[in-house]
């Protein structure tokens, strides 16, 4: 209800904006209707931590879209609903979006867990969803674009630098994560990749715990018996959730330091950091595709347009304005959909989907971001980082160009007789 | 010549160990007050050069480590300072030169401490963890010679964890021979020995094992175990010293072990048994299935984010006295909330159980759906006051987080209150005499309405209490009870009915087994099992495991 209205609020507050400024833009045709677009993000419940921020980031992009003319004179409306971290609720709300709301284009989930929950629904219904995440790969859609990294993008790189030299030359392995479909399949495949690099069984460890849990001592207490028992030990952490603040608080209370047993994230960022000291952390690291810290101009104008947005809108932590990598998946993901919209003339979903392949985008990330004109992935950089004492990545290792996703991990068998492109029916 | 160097590193020494007494000074100014000291001492044959400190800030981890292990053997004494802006973000480079920043963030020449103008793309250093643990093991070899006893120990304790470089050896035993305070020395003494190992006088080697063996830490095992596994070792007496030593740091290390399972039992206990207590006293002694007794809960949690956002805004410099302030905050926001409940729900339906967990279930979702109102439905952030985060370090395994022996200490005090509060006061004859006979108390002149109240308040003002220390260890959000209320009625059911002690007992054992079946089952599995074994002993035991005996409760 409150987004609505901050929504409605907002809407008013371009339309005077938009009037105002007269001819200096292009006024929205008057007899064309607005393109409404979907935005399907937990806003309550054990993931709000994580998504909340992507909702306000496309509010923001839209805002901005919108101020500069809409996309072909046609104005963007924004539809936002709240799935409530519910897994099937996200399917049923992803329908209501599609049939009800006849939203041209959906952006939106954060767990696999959700996006499997809604994938018959826009398969059903030929819908576009604009998945802004890191995941798991083993999925390719036509009906998806993924904005977020495959775990080439991500999870094996950061494991091949934990294993260098100056990651700390690791030899043993806890994988540590939330017990559902992408932690899963993620250690599967770093698993498998371990194996090839000649980690034996005994060497790794899983283990699991449910969304939403909060009490980390004994896992904490078996990371570090585990640690004691061999060589050089990493933590490969696919905590997803609100789970992380008493997690990284555990670590810290139980003096883990980072140049002993560094702990690598694939779903924590600046955002999911903000609850938590980080000075006892310092040095654990996290791989995404966007630091905030990076150092480029595009970023810098993004960041700054960020804060601005924030504080005009009083949201939430608007006093520390946090940017991270699924915010920067949303911001490209909206922008390249534009862009295919007007390409295409039409938001028709099938020719959006053929105008996509190739489009490109200079992202905050300083690079220019190439959609694969086939395999409906990004090509990314990929960037390790440390945490610092305020919060913040110390980028430590990056890759020197953009590289192409691998949705079909070659470490899990069968793979490699999977065609690089989704099946069109 | 000579001599004139032993002066100039007395002089320096004397200067190091001023400036470090002097906390204001910033590390920036130190250095450049270092450098300057030492330009003005004629020692520029020693100090630390441009190029040097460039190469100790760019280029790869190798090359940096190299030229840091060279640097450290030489004990220059420029480099200290250096070292610790290295540590602490305060170099960037301009074009490749160094360039210290003081703590205001003033940049200025390394050796001229001319005030520069920081272009925009200087760049920053970045060190990695490998890169840092060097750093942090150079300045603790460094700081071994501080004349400070406080700041060698901490050195000490930096070194036994680093990786050490042969070559380190020989500093080592010097620090050892000159060192006056003998647990320091005793550490200098184990750290040497893991140096020693190595050493080609078997003596040396066995006694460097008999000292190795009486560490605590899984990594000197490791160490004595890599030493046998290669084979290299050929002396039988060598080799049994060793083996005697493992088996030492084993025991040692299973032992610390046992005590981490104890206090992580005893501390989920805890959180159990505060959660359970208001439970024992609605549920057990007052018969209300309260399914509101976890947002009360929630409730309280929030009142502590209220108390620490006030903190925040009025109070910045007592930040760390929130959670003081918001313990009886808490509870009294709880016990009027529950005491409002009481007179307009629960009163009415007193005797009819079912309406009574239907009503309270409502009560509970209007609750939470008020918070989400009010404060969003996003959790919302508790920090940790600073003297409740850390921990203490029984052994290099076991170290027992602060906030977690608060909340014991906490439980147990609570505890203490309301078992005060049944048997010592008035208000408690009245509420054991209403629990034992209704009629009778009622009869005997005992106004059963005002008790029911202000016990029900009671039990509430518990929760909220459990909530403040929820909120130390866990997220606080609108479904903050939910996660707690299963719990609670587990403990007081398998405790029995109508018994604060059983409680006790129960939250106890549940806590200890849950942890205990973590460890070899994993978190999901452990609470099945704990679950499965509460639904046999209710079977056995309907009245739970410590019921009163004699004349029925409800009387």
């Amino acid at each position: 209800m409150n987004s609505r209205r901050t929504f409605i609020k907002s809407m008013t507050a371009i339309a005077a904006g938009v009037a105002m400024m007269g001819s200096g833009l292009t006024a929205f045709a008057k007899d064309l209707p607005p393109i409404k677009v979907g935005i399907l993000h937990s806003l309550s419940g054990t993931m709000a931590i994580s998504e909340t921020a992507l909702k306000d980031m496309a509010l923001m992009t839209i805002d901005d879209i919108n101020k500069h003319g809409g996309v072909m004179g046609r104005k963007l409306e924004p539809v936002v609903v709240d799935p409530a971290s519910n897994w099937p609720l996200f399917a049923e709300k992803a329908r209501e979006l599609l049939a009800k709301d006849k939203v041209a284009v959906v952006f939106g989930c954060w767990t696999s867990v959700s996006r499997k929950s809604v994938l018959p629904v826009f398969k059903e219904l030929n819908g576009l969803l604009f998945y802004p995440v890191q995941y798991e790969g083993e999925e390719l859609e036509k009906n998806v674009f993924y904005t977020g990294a495959a775990p080439n993008q991500q999870a094996i790189p950061a494991v091949q630098y934990l294993m260098s030299k100056d990651g700390g030359s690791a030899k043993r392995f806890v994988l540590l994560g939330t017990d559902y479909v992408y932690p899963r399949t993620t250690n599967k495949i770093l698993r498998a990749f371990l194996h090839s690099k000649g980690v034996s069984d005994a060497d790794i460890m899983e283990e699991y715990t449910p969304f939403g849990y909060s009490d980390y001592q004994t896992i904490i207490a078996k990371i570090k018996k585990f640690a004691s028992e061999g060589k050089k030990t990493a933590v490969i952490s696919t905590i997803n959730g609100d789970s992380n603040v008493p997690f990284y608080k555990e670590l810290g209370n139980q003096g883990i330091k980072a140049t002993d047993v560094p702990v690598v994230a694939f779903s924590v960022g600046e955002e999911e950091l903000r609850g938590v000291d980080t000075k006892p952390l310092v040095g654990h690291l996290a791989a995404w595709n966007y630091f905030m810290s990076l150092k480029n101009p595009t970023n810098d104008a993004w960041k700054k347009q960020w804060a601005a947005y924030a504080k005009a809108h009083n949201l939430p932590g608007a006093s520390k304005p946090l940017t991270n990598d699924p915010m920067e998946a949303t911001y490209i993901g909206i922008n390249m959909w534009k862009q295919a919209v007007e390409k295409a003339g039409t938001t028709d979903v099938d020719k959006v989907i053929a105008a996509m392949a190739g489009q490109t985008f200079k992202a905050p990330d300083g690079f220019t971001v190439e959609m694969d004109p086939k395999n409906h992935h990004l090509h990314k950089p990929v960037f390790i980082g440390e945490v610092k004492a305020d919060g913040q990545f110390n980028v430590v290792w990056k890759t020197p160009a953009p590289i192409k996703a691998q949705p079909w991990s070659p470490y899990i068998p069968g793979n490699d007789k999977k065609k690089d492109e989704p099946d069109t029916k | 010549m000579q001599q004139v160097f032993c002066e100039f590193l007395r002089v320096f020494r004397a200067f190091l160990d001023a400036g470090r007494r002097d906390k204001d000074m910033s590390i920036g100014n130190k250095v450049i007050g270092l450098v300057l000291g030492l330009l003005l001492t004629g020692g520029q044959a020693q100090a630390l050069t441009l190029d040097e400190m460039a190469a100790l800030s760019a280029g790869d981890s190798d090359a940096r480590i190299d030229t840091l292990h060279k640097q450290v053997v030489k004990a220059d004494p420029a480099l200290l300072g250096f070292l610790q802006a290295l540590e602490n973000d305060q170099v960037k480079l301009v074009n490749g030169k160094p360039v210290l920043l003081d703590d205001s963030g003033a940049a200025h020449d390394p050796l001229t401490n001319k005030p520069v103008t920081l272009p925009d793309d200087a760049e920053d250093v970045v060190n990695n963890n490998r890169m840092r643990g060097a750093l942090d093991a150079a300045i603790a070899s460094l700081q071994l010679r501080s004349a400070d006893v406080a700041v060698r120990k901490a050195a000490v304790e930096v070194l036994r964890d680093a990786e050490l470089d042969p070559a380190e050896l020989d500093m080592i035993s010097k620090a050892e021979t000159r060192e006056t305070n003998a647990d320091i020395k005793d550490m200098l003494e184990r750290i040497r020995s893991r140096l020693e190992l190595s050493s080609p006088d078997s003596a040396v080697r066995i006694r460097a094992a008999q000292k190795l063996g009486e560490s605590d830490r899984a990594e000197i095992k490791q160490l004595l175990a890599d030493h046998l596994a290669d084979g290299a070792e050929k002396d039988p007496q060598v080799i049994s010293a060793v083996k005697v030593a493992m088996l030492n740091i084993e025991n040692r290390i299973a032992r610390y072990e046992v005590y981490g399972t104890l206090f992580s039992g005893i501390s989920l206990g805890s959180v159990l048994l505060l959660a359970a207590l208001g439970l024992a006293i609605t549920y057990g002694l007052m018969g209300v299935i309260n399914m509101a007794h976890g947002e009360m809960m929630m409730l309280g949690a929030y009142s502590t984010y209220l108390v620490q956002h006030a903190f925040q805004v009025w109070w910045p410099s007592m930040l760390g006295a929130y959670v003081i302030v918001a313990i009886p905050f808490a509870f009294a926001v709880t016990m009027l909330i529950g005491m409002a409940l009481e007179r307009l729900v629960i009163r009415h339906l007193y005797g009819r159980t079912l309406e009574t967990l239907l009503a309270t279930w409502g009560v509970s979702l209007i609750l939470m759906q008020l918070v989400r109102s009010i404060f969003g439905a996003q959790n919302v952030l508790v920090e940790n006051p600073s003297w409740l985060s850390g921990g203490l370090a029984l052994s290099s395994t076991l170290v027992l987080p602060y906030n977690r022996i608060a909340i014991i200490v906490f439980a147990v005090l609570v505890l203490l209150l309301v078992w005060l509060l049944l048997v010592r006061t008035r208000l408690g004859l009245f509420v054991r005499a209403v629990t034992q006979n209704r009629r009778m108390a009622s009869c005997v002149g005992v106004n059963t309405a005002r008790v029911d109240m202000l016990a029900f308040g009671m039990g509430s003002g518990i929760a909220g209490l459990a909530g403040v220390a929820l909120s130390q260890v866990g997220n606080v959000g609108p479904d903050l009870g939910t996660h707690y209320i299963v719990d609670s009625f587990m403990v007081v059911v398998l405790g029995g009915v109508g018994q604060l002690m059983g409680t006790v007992y129960s939250s106890l054992g549940l806590g200890m087994l849950n942890k205990l079946l973590e460890g070899y089952t994993g978190a999901v599995l452990a609470k099945i099992i704990v679950l499965a074994l509460i639904i046999v002993v209710i079977q056995k035991r309907p009245q739970g495991l410590f019921a009163l005996k004699g004349r029925s409760i409800d009387g």
